[in-house]
């Protein structure tokens, strides 16, 4: 015997912090997914610490300091925007309201699509029919015309913003998962735990979710690229929260002053490449995390 | 070891199973009586779709059946969940697919004590820890030393190794008996024996009783006290095995004896044709388009050819004293 005079309860936290330890070597490994966890830890870092590396006064249309449109210099590294004010401050207090609103949408729409789709996989029959035939339905209204109507009906704000995208964006989820489940319904682990004396609730928990989560993760990424997106449009719609930069609104202001034809290339790439930047990291993460996550993808690459 | 007269009994009568096909209502079960005691091993024998596997699910209550009862100890099955976890604790089940029936994502520990943890049984009457009571289990069922195992995941062990654990994660709950469904199956033919081998030192160490659902006969010959033969949802042949397979009365018997290679003295005789569909069972006696004895003339002479194309059979019933019985015309001629 290992350790014979080991509580049961020592015993888990040890296999616990064991099965993390294993975790974090195996993701260790993929070199991609920590580039993208890198880029993500530095987007995060810049959304938190915005008050510190740029002055919030440098949002402000009347203390604006530069010229119209001026391309980067010395004092202002990425250029100044149509109102004078430094790119720069604007893409760090803009990362805070992209990340969040991303992320924020992101767990709305996982967490009612994932439920949705277990529900109505792993239930079947009746009350799985309607909420399939709701999940088509939803799915088969235009995604961005539906949360047009919905941000108009409330005052914006992030909040507001994040519950739209979300509300509108879980029917791709919830048939992803559905799909799945249907297909880990039917493994002999479950008839072998319904024998062991298993109800729905300890098979859903123990042995449908886990095996689900992979599919919820790598679609997380995707779900939070097009939520970042969603933003980027409704903000570009005017329907974004006005007192807030974001990537999205730079991007429509950038737009509208013409920074194409004008040349400003520093007012238009550098929220672009954010968005981009994100999206990819997500990604990368995502797909690093999958195979964490799934034993039997291990060494597998 | 002979079986236990008074040690725990599980049985089957007239159970069926019915389910509700495009075709029409198909009779996966149709009256099957069967009994296993503690201290036993019980094979089950049939051609694929002849219905063992839910048989053998009905009888350890996942398969709810549409007639008839499961009863342990003469008390049938409780219909609630809640009210069958004390019957999930003395009757467990090893499933065919040792691949499938383990959860990739659990180590062999938390497979083992899945059933501990649902029981609430992690602290042992006995006092063995969970730990301990894995550990004990994962050893009954010949994996020794166990700790090695405990954080390995399926995909990591070998076939053998994986029916084991699928084994100790049955004996973890201390059954008194275990259904095994084609338990040797998927296994490399060097493995086979080991487990059966297995199969046989549980019955002698813990006086387990085990129904064992196999296609193959050689297994039921090597492992079981009795032999049961299943045609199209019923079992048409039960007995000692030794009396039911070197002396089988149903001509279905007969006939799969005859094509197992070992077995001499027999002209082969090669059914034709699949198992009926079961939503269009023959009337008469269910096995009569295929029954070479009605083929050859056998059953007009001995004068029940119309009985076998026009009676049904009853119920093979479960014989209290273990004799030899068929469910056939010629062996018990109607009338």
């Amino acid at each position: 015997m290992s350790a014979p005079t080991l509580t049961p309860g020592a015993l888990a936290r040890r296999r616990r912090a064991e099965s993390w330890r294993r975790g974090w070597s195996e993701f260790r490994t993929h070199r991609s997914g920590l580039v993208g966890l890198g880029v993500l830890v530095v987007f995060v870092l810049v959304a938190l610490l915005a008050p510190v590396l740029a002055d919030s006064d440098g949002l402000s249309v009347t203390k604006a300091t530069g010229g119209v449109l001026e391309a980067p210099s010395a004092q202002y590294w990425l250029g100044t925007d149509d109102n004078g004010r430094s790119v720069l401050t604007l893409l760090i207090w803009g990362s805070q309201v992209s990340l969040m609103v991303g992320l924020l949408a992101t767990v709305i729409s996982m967490g009612i699509g994932t439920l949705v789709g277990l529900v109505s996989g792993y239930f079947g029959g009746v009350l799985g029919q309607v909420l399939f035939r709701v999940t088509e339905w939803v799915l088969v209204l235009p995604q961005l015309v539906l949360a047009i109507v919905l941000a108009s009906l409330f005052d914006p704000s992030l909040l507001v913003i994040s519950a739209v995208i979300g509300v509108t964006s879980w029917p791709g989820t919830a048939l992803l998962i559905r799909a799945q489940t249907l297909s880990v319904k039917e493994r002999a682990y479950l008839e072998r735990s319904r024998v062991l004396g298993a109800g729905h609730l300890h098979l859903l928990r123990r042995h449908v979710l886990p095996n689900v989560v992979p599919m919820v993760f790598a679609n997380t990424t995707l779900t939070v690229a097009i939520a970042i997106l969603n933003e980027t449009t409704l903000s570009f719609l005017g329907l974004g929260d006005p007192t807030r930069v974001s990537w999205g609104s730079m991007l429509e202001d950038a737009f509208s002053v013409g920074a194409i034809t004008t040349g400003s290339w520093w007012y238009l790439l550098p929220p672009g490449l954010c968005v981009v930047g994100v999206v990819l990291a997500f990604t990368l993460v995502g797909q690093a995390l999958e195979s964490v996550l799934d034993p039997r993808l291990r060494g597998r690459r | 070891m002979t079986s236990h007269p008074d040690g725990p009994v599980l049985e089957a009568r007239g159970v069926s199973v019915r389910f509700r096909t495009r075709a029409g209502e198909a009779r996966a079960l149709d009256g099957a009586d069967l009994r296993v005691r503690a201290g036993e091993i019980v094979a089950l024998v049939g051609e694929s779709g002849s219905g063992k596997t839910t048989l053998a699910r009905t009888l350890v209550g996942v398969q709810r059946p549409t007639e008839g009862q499961v009863l342990l100890d003469g008390t049938p099955l409780p219909t609630r969940a809640k009210a069958l976890a004390p019957f999930r604790r003395r009757v467990q089940m090893v499933l065919q697919d040792p691949a499938g029936a383990l959860n990739p994502r659990h180590t062999v520990y938390d497979s083992v004590a899945e059933g501990l943890r649902l029981h609430g049984l992690s602290q042992g009457a006995d006092g063995r820890g969970e730990e301990q009571q894995v550990a004990d289990a994962l050893s009954a069922a010949g994996l020794r030393p166990p700790e090695p195992l405990f954080l390995r995941y399926p995909h990591e062990l070998s076939g053998g190794q994986r029916q084991r654990v699928l084994i100790a994660g049955a004996l973890a709950l201390s059954p008194q008996l275990l259904v095994a469904d084609e338990p040797v199956s998927a296994l490399d033919a060097s493995i086979r024996g080991e487990v059966l081998a297995l199969l046989l030192s549980l019955r002698e160490t813990l006086g387990l009783g085990v129904l064992v659902v196999t296609h193959d006969l050689g297994l039921a010959w090597n492992v079981a006290d009795r032999t049961a033969v299943m045609y199209l949802g019923r079992v048409v042949e039960e007995g000692p095995t030794e009396q039911v397979l070197t002396d089988p009365q149903h001509p279905y018997t007969q006939a799969l004896l005859s094509v197992v290679p070992e077995v001499e003295g027999l002209a082969p005789q090669v059914l034709r044709g699949e198992v009926p569909d079961p939503t269009h069972v023959p009337a008469g006696c269910r096995f009569h388009p295929r029954c070479p004895a009605l083929a050859d003339g056998r059953a007009e002479a001995a004068g029940v050819a119309a009985a076998c194309r026009g009676t049904a059979l009853p119920v093979l019933p479960i014989a209290e004293d273990g004799a030899h019985r068929a469910a056939c015309h010629l062996v018990t001629p109607p009338g």
